[in-house]
């Protein structure tokens, strides 16, 4: 028996607003949920943003003379880059046909344009990290590693359009606060990683890369959560929520030890682990709300109908 | 080609000179007239038999007589059964003793009404809706802009095809789509993604897509979009003179968020209650401002990074 009303979610967790009546196909999900793997694609999403925003933190050490830190995020952007495409390559069907990816460039698919972003970030900053470790050329290095940090947070960045550009409403309709989010991140899980493996004379811009960062991590996801309403529920319930709600403990608790580094220097390198566990989270955080807020017909339904019925109200007064 | 923003959303009344044609045939699509559906299911067979689509398991359901549950990888025409309760208003001195004739619940001729099938105990009866879905064609198709290999192209008919043999499975195509047609097979082992082609080889030679030549009560219409869509809006104007106020058309208006869907039905109820969604939105209407977005952002992530090297020296 089908078609009847639904109490829409009900999956146990106190809901935000009240349940909204709807009618469904037995229950089935309307749109289809991402096929991508776990954790393929949030390790891809979260290395992106650390090898992004270590790149920018690599050049600005190169330019204050902090060789140290230069040295841990160069190898982290250009490490960062090189798994990330490996679990971009695993994630296809057909991962031989990777270079079909660059047989076109459009504009239109996120996706499309991620590729060469991640093509010419993955080069620059490989060929930075290289020159780092062998010492040869200098100069060159500073120049791959310029156009990394140039490159780096639009990569940090675009998994925030190749998501959001999907019919998923809970990643389509955050998508003003999305790339924020995960600029954040990034920068958080680069400053981590600076402050866990960089020389502790060094880490001071490392350790106000990961406050700022995850304050703004902090801060976007509660807005964005906010303005999706009950769009947003699934970010709080089943292992997503958990997720969300590990990432956002993780993040400040690196920012406490972040401070508390300040007297006991030791510190800094759990406040980095934490940085970086937080980023992480988030991550596979909002990965699997996305799929809960695909496969709960609920968040397609309910939104549309509102909007159908709102358009027809402007309609009819316009028309009387 | 002529990139606007009119490509990404909007009425667009040319779509193959939007993708490049200059000189193409008329835009061909579907009406899916639901209202004739009888559920035999001859268009699911009949796409598969032609487009040699592996079958998609064979498991019951429980859901009424559909075992296929959805569109999918390998099911491109997806006929749904619907069983709704509906409170049919007890007639004064009805009832189950003063029932006339026998009824043997056989079914009859016309057009659906709620009060045909009043069930004998007067206690409201179930109303039985049948659909046969398919791959819309958008207008605007997610589908195919988000594709990154360009594996998936419109056609000199208007319509949304995958090239299999360009298609590399990285799945961005699924959870592009509004209605959630498209999907990878993984059971072929590499997870490329498939759905309708409105039969591309058949449109090729001039001949009519297999599901519209099975079906019986040419529920399923081929032909020229703009003849069909005409086609469909007397039907809908014939159902409302017989008071079928129900009927109404779903993906007809090219001033949708779609821009107007190739393969539009006539449907009898709400959307949702077939599986298809109110008021889809093809996702790039929001493309400039996710970027103008991303732009900001990373932006605001080059600040971030120079501000962190600016003050304190430790």
């Amino acid at each position: 028996m089908s078609g009847g009303k639904h109490a829409g979610g009900g999956r146990g967790e106190t809901a935000m607003v009240p349940e909204a009546d709807f009618e469904s196909y037995y229950g089935r999900p309307i749109i289809k949920a991402p096929v991508w793997k776990t954790p393929d694609v949030p390790l891809y999403l979260f290395l992106g943003g650390l090898s992004g925003a270590s790149a920018v933190l690599a050049e600005g050490a190169a330019l204050t003379g902090r060789p140290g830190l230069e040295k841990v995020a160069r190898l982290t952007a250009s490490g960062g880059a090189m798994a990330g495409t490996v679990f971009l390559i695993h994630d296809l069907g057909r991962p031989e046909r990777f270079l079909n990816m660059l047989r076109v460039l459009k504009p239109t698919s996120a996706l499309s344009v991620g590729t060469y972003i991640l093509s010419g970030f993955a080069s620059l900053s490989g060929g930075a990290a290289a020159l780092e470790v062998t010492g040869w050329f200098p100069r060159l290095k500073r120049l791959l590693g310029l156009g990394a940090a140039a490159t780096g947070p639009a990569l940090a960045t675009y998994t925030a359009a190749l998501i959001a550009n999907t019919a998923v409403p809970i990643w389509h309709e955050g998508h003003r606060e999305l790339p924020f989010v995960f600029a954040g991140s990034g920068a958080s899980a680069a400053g981590g990683t600076g402050l866990l493996l960089a020389p502790a004379r060094d880490a001071g811009p490392a350790a106000r890369m990961a406050l700022a960062g995850g304050t703004i991590e902090l801060v976007a996801s509660e807005m964005m959560e906010r303005r999706l309403g009950m769009l947003a529920e699934p970010y709080h319930r089943g292992r997503a929520g958990r997720l969300m709600t590990a990432s956002k403990r993780l993040t400040v608790l690196g920012h406490v030890l972040n401070l508390l580094g300040l007297r006991w220097p030791w510190l800094r390198r759990l406040a980095g682990v934490s940085y970086l566990a937080g980023s992480a989270t988030l991550r596979f955080g909002i990965f699997d709300a996305g799929l809960d807020s695909s496969n709960d017909p609920k968040y397609t339904v309910v939104p549309q109908k509102e909007r159908a019925a709102r358009r027809k109200q402007t309609l009819g007064s316009t028309s009387a | 080609m002529t990139f606007s923003p009119e490509s990404l959303f909007g009425r667009l009344e040319d779509v193959q000179s939007d993708a490049g044609y200059d000189e193409h045939p008329p835009r061909m699509g579907f009406f899916t007239d639901t209202s004739i559906c009888i559920g035999c299911k001859a268009c699911e067979v009949a796409c598969k038999e032609w487009n040699m689509v592996p079958d998609d398991g064979f498991m019951l359901t429980g859901m009424s007589y559909d075992n296929t549950q959805g569109l999918g990888a390998s099911t491109w025409r997806h006929v749904a059964f619907i069983e709704k309760p509906v409170d049919v208003p007890v007639p004064e001195g009805s009832g189950p003793t003063a029932s006339t004739g026998t009824d043997l619940g056989m079914p009859t001729v016309g057009v659906p009404q709620v009060g045909d099938q009043e069930a004998p105990s007067g206690e409201g009866g179930i109303r039985w809706l049948m659909s046969s879905d398919v791959c819309k064609h958008c207008t605007h198709a997610g589908c195919l802009d988000n594709c990154p290999t360009g594996a998936l192209f419109r056609t000199e008919f208007g319509t949304v095809v995958v090239q299999p043999d360009v298609c590399n499975g990285c799945g961005y195509c699924v959870p592009s789509c509004p209605y959630g047609v498209i999907d990878v097979r993984h059971e072929d082992g590499d997870g490329r993604a498939w759905k309708c082609t409105m039969c591309y080889d058949r449109l090729k030679v001039g001949e009519t897509p297999m599901c519209a030549k099975a079906c019986p009560t040419e529920s399923i219409q081929f032909g020229e979009l703009t003849e069909l869509r005409e086609r469909a809006q007397a039907r809908v104007e014939e159902l409302h003179e017989q008071g079928v106020e129900v009927a109404r058309l779903y993906g007809a208006d090219p001033g949708d968020g779609v821009g107007g869907d190739g393969a539009f039905f006539l449907l009898l109820d709400e959307p949702e209650v077939y599986g298809l969604p109110p008021d889809p939105v093809v996702t790039t209407r929001d493309l400039g401002s996710i970027w103008k977005h991303v732009g900001a952002a990373a932006v605001g992530l080059v600040a971030l990074g120079v501000a962190s090297f600016v003050g304190g020296r430790r």
